[in-house]
């Protein structure tokens, strides 16, 4: 029954969103106030419907209806509660449904929080968003319906969740990440609604950039709680493999924080306009693109859903229709956006291009080596792209932008003198020393590649205290009452630019200093790495609700004292009979020891790994600040009272 | 920038999307799950390459004689770590697989068979990935059945598990009455 009542709610989402799409657009046309009224209340009641069919779907997870075929696909009788409730995404047509519900989400907010932009702006990016709800619940309802039944013979019991998606991380992972896919849409639907009303002043951008910021920081949380899975789940230690669905997440990434940044330009000094449309409709596209690497069978992955041509044809044409559309509508208009103000060579305008310019090569480099098993094959060549070709180009590539940000953020808008920049540069040197001291602590000699990194992160975040305190002081009123009049705009992009100090720094350290040992272990023996005594002390078994489990007890110790135990597991999973692997880990600030159990020898001896990881954690801790940094922004005070009056807009000419 | 000098740049997005479009689209075309019907049941393409156990050369004669499994690897490719558990399961319960080590350097994958332990028989070395081409080869990890005859009977991209062993392989053995083909 409930599975019933949440299909027909897929239908009626669906008539929701037809209408939503077409209706109140007219009305905008014909000037009909009274017709563009039915927007908001349309977008809410598309929510409310899929909110009654994603409730649905997991009261039958609940209730174990496995005569649902999605339902028997990712559940089992004995899979823990909590797991069966984040099956609903655990497979293609549940996670649709998460994805459709979550742009209804946005669609309602949008109507809740827009009360100061203009009526038809409004209606124009709502139906624009009903427009992609259109496209997404066909999809469901014609391919990939969740509420699909087996019957009348249908299994007694469900063939188990994934293992790998058994995890705590992966409850909350991919609702992030697709709160950030799904959110660019907002800036999408924004773009396309300033491109029909041919008005994109700087109010515009400032109605547009608190939902990009918002979306940008779950889409950054999500990629990091991805990368923090794959490096205790796998059982490898990675925590980034330039596999097609990670790159499909780092291309909307780069794209956003490209966005984000050319908002602030488009807002402060209304330049950079067609530029910033651009940018969200490729943020868009790229997040509807890595919806179709994984869901189409054209590419493989670790993470790849039931592959369907057919409904990668759906995609294909789908992001045909959205971003072709939308990229036509923009040849059209963009001619007509271009900003008057002009700007020097040397001015923060010139910063934020180059920040622009690169974080869009990296882009596009991503997607080359992503899609270039299609083009090699289209093409005939016969190159491998792995890893080193990522990081060939997107080390520089990062270097360059940190270079970059420090001018940027010290320089004036329109013109900066070269003189005084260059004389706050200045922080170079003790970056450099402190850099160099550091690098020599460390164990075992670091590239001047690393020198360099660990540099270029010191001097990210002294020249940010420094411009902290001098617009402090700027104020006259002694440094804790300028700290005060700060605003958060300001601080969450110092936090944020410090959280990409943080990532990098993390990145570097670990990539140079990293212990990885395979040894051969019984019960007894000891192995030393990374200045730690690891003493496999014995192995046991256990029974867990859905699994079975042999379990390594080992005892950590240094100079003598006992820094922790640790217990990697082998387990084996009773619906599936696979076998997976959970590392054992110690996390520290400083270093995580990481142990996972390999393969059973003969006797009683196993293959373990032993990792040490200095600064591992610092990778995902700077992704968590640039994301709070985000968050901070959003808080900011111009956000909350008077959003686009546009009367008050100051004049920009 | 005024309307009068816009250019054409305004169209340089569309067509490049257009150009990724038609990439996409053609990918869509060929299936990589299904094995191209040119080679079902035709042998295996012939070929003269390195073992990388023993360095003696090897050709498709070795592949002949017995039910046994091609499996397509590389140290580079995420999802064989994901598969070499199940690919030493099945190597203890006596199933022959033959590794092709694709596109990868010699010592990375010594050093990695001796790390996570070695499921294969042989491991054919395909550094050049012409093997690879031959065989259709879209990436790794994929794995192929080869009959006694040296004839490609099944092909199965993406991780090797007990479900595409239950479902995809073990019919086609039991079948032929292999032993290995039986209930697990």
């Amino acid at each position: 029954m409930a599975a019933e009542i949440g299909h027909l709610s897929l239908w009626v989402a669906m008539a929701t969103a037809l209408v939503l799409a077409v209706f109140p657009l007219i009305g905008v046309y014909r000037r009909v106030e009274a017709w563009q009224r039915y927007a908001r209340p349309l977008a809410w009641l598309q929510w409310l419907a899929l909110t009654v069919s994603i409730v649905a779907l997991g009261y039958c997870f609940y209730i174990d209806d496995f005569s649902i075929t999605y339902v028997a696909n990712h559940s089992n009788s004995e899979l823990p509660l909590g797991y069966r409730l984040s099956a609903i995404w655990g497979g293609h047509e549940g996670s649709l449904l998460l994805w459709a519900w979550m742009l209804g989400g946005w669609s309602a907010l949008v109507g809740l929080f827009s009360r100061r932009v203009p009526l038809d702006m409004v209606v124009r990016v709502l139906s624009v968003m009903g427009m992609i709800a259109v496209g997404f619940l066909a999809f469901m309802l014609f391919t990939s319906n969740p509420f699909d039944r087996t019957l009348p013979w249908f299994p007694i019991d469900g063939v188990d969740l994934n293992p790998l998606l058994q995890d705590p991380g992966l409850i909350v992972h991919p609702p992030m990440l697709y709160m950030g896919y799904v959110g660019f849409s907002v800036a999408f639907a924004f773009a396309v609604a300033g491109l029909l009303a041919g008005n994109l002043d700087p109010a515009w951008a400032r109605w547009a950039r608190p939902w990009t910021t918002v979306a940008w920081c779950f889409l950054t949380v999500g990629i990091a709680l991805g990368s923090w899975w794959a490096y205790y789940e796998l059982g490898w230690g990675g925590w980034w493999f330039w596999d097609p669905v990670e790159n499909a997440s780092l291309m909307p990434w780069l794209a956003g924080t490209a966005l984000i940044h050319s908002l602030a330009v488009s807002e402060k000094r209304n330049l950079f306009r067609a530029w910033t449309v651009l940018l969200a409709i490729v943020a868009f596209s790229l997040s509807l693109l890595g919806t179709f690497l994984v869901r189409s069978g054209v590419l493989t992955s670790v993470h790849a859903f039931a592959n369907d041509p057919s409904r990668g044809a759906f995609i294909l044409g789908f992001l045909v229709v959205v971003a072709g559309g939308a990229l036509t509508l923009f040849a059209l208009r963009a001619g007509q956006l271009e900003g008057k103000g002009g700007f020097k060579g040397l001015s923060r305008e010139t910063f934020l291009l180059g920040n622009n310019l690169l974080l869009l090569i990296a882009a596009s480099a991503v997607l080359m080596g992503t899609l270039y098993p299609l083009l090699g094959e289209a093409l005939d060549m016969k190159v491998s792209i792995r890893s080193p070709y990522f990081n060939s180009f997107f080390v520089p590539l990062a270097m360059l932008l940190m270079v970059l940000l420090v001018p940027g953020v010290m320089s004036n808008w329109k013109r900066q003198d070269g003189a005084p920049l260059l004389r706050r540069l200045v922080w170079l040197a003790p970056a450099a020393l402190v850099a160099g001291w550091l690098a020599a602590r460390l164990p075992g000699p670091t590239p001047w590649v690393g020198v360099l990194a660990i540099m270029l992160c010191l001097f990210v975040v002294f020249s940010h205290v420094e411009d902290l305190v001098r617009r402090a002081r700027a104020y006259d009123r002694g440094l804790a009452a300028g700290l005060g009049k700060l605003g958060r705009g300001y601080y969450g992009m110092v936090l944020a630019h410090c959280g990409l100090a943080v990532l990098v720094a993390g990145v570097t350290v670990v990539s140079y200093h990293e212990v990885e040992r395979d040894v051969r272990m019984a019960p007894g023996d000891v192995a030393e790495v990374g200045g730690y005594r690891f003493e496999f002390d014995q192995m046991s078994a256990y029974r867990g609700p859905n699994f079975d489990s042999r379990k390594g007890h080992f005892v950590v110790s240094r100079d003598g004292r006992t820094v922790t135990e640790m217990n990697p597991e082998k387990r084996t999973y009773r619906a599936s009979g696979q076998v997976m692997t959970e590392a054992a880990i110690d996390g520290r600030v400083m270093r995580d020891l990481y142990v996972a159990l390999g393969e059973p020898l003969e006797g009683d001896a196993w293959a373990v790994r032993i990792y040490y990881k200095p600064m591992v954690r610092w990778i995902w801790l700077g992704a968590l600040i640039m994301a709070l940094g985000g968050a901070l922004a959003l808080t900011d005070a111009r956000y909350r009272k008077k959003i686009g009056r546009r009367d008050e807009e100051p004049a920009y000419e | 920038m005024s309307n009068k000098n816009t250019g054409l740049w305004v169209f340089v997005p569309l067509v490049g999307f257009v150009a990724l479009a038609i990439l996409l689209a053609s990918g869509l075309g060929r299936n990589p799950e299904e094995l191209p019907s040119a080679l079902a049941g035709k042998p295996v393409p012939a070929f003269s390459k390195p073992s990388l156990i023993s360095g003696e050369t090897l050709t498709e004669e070795r592949l002949t004689g017995q039910w046994q499994l091609l499996n397509v690897w590389g140290t580079w490719c995420p999802t064989c770590y994901v598969e070499h558990p199940y690919l030493l399961e099945l190597a203890q319960r006596g199933v022959p697989i033959v590794g092709m080590d694709y596109k990868d350097e010699d010592d990375k994958a010594r050093d990695y068979l001796a790390r996570y332990g070695n499921p294969f028989t042989e491991v054919i070395v395909d550094a050049d990935g012409q093997l690879g081409l031959d065989l259709g080869v879209y990436g790794a990890p994929e794995t192929f059945l080869i009959n006694p005859r040296g004839e490609i009977v099944l092909r199965h991209v993406g991780e090797m598990n007990p479900r595409a062993w239950d479902e995809k392989f073990a019919p086609v053995l039991h079948q032929a009455g292999n032993p290995l083909g039986g209930p697990r």
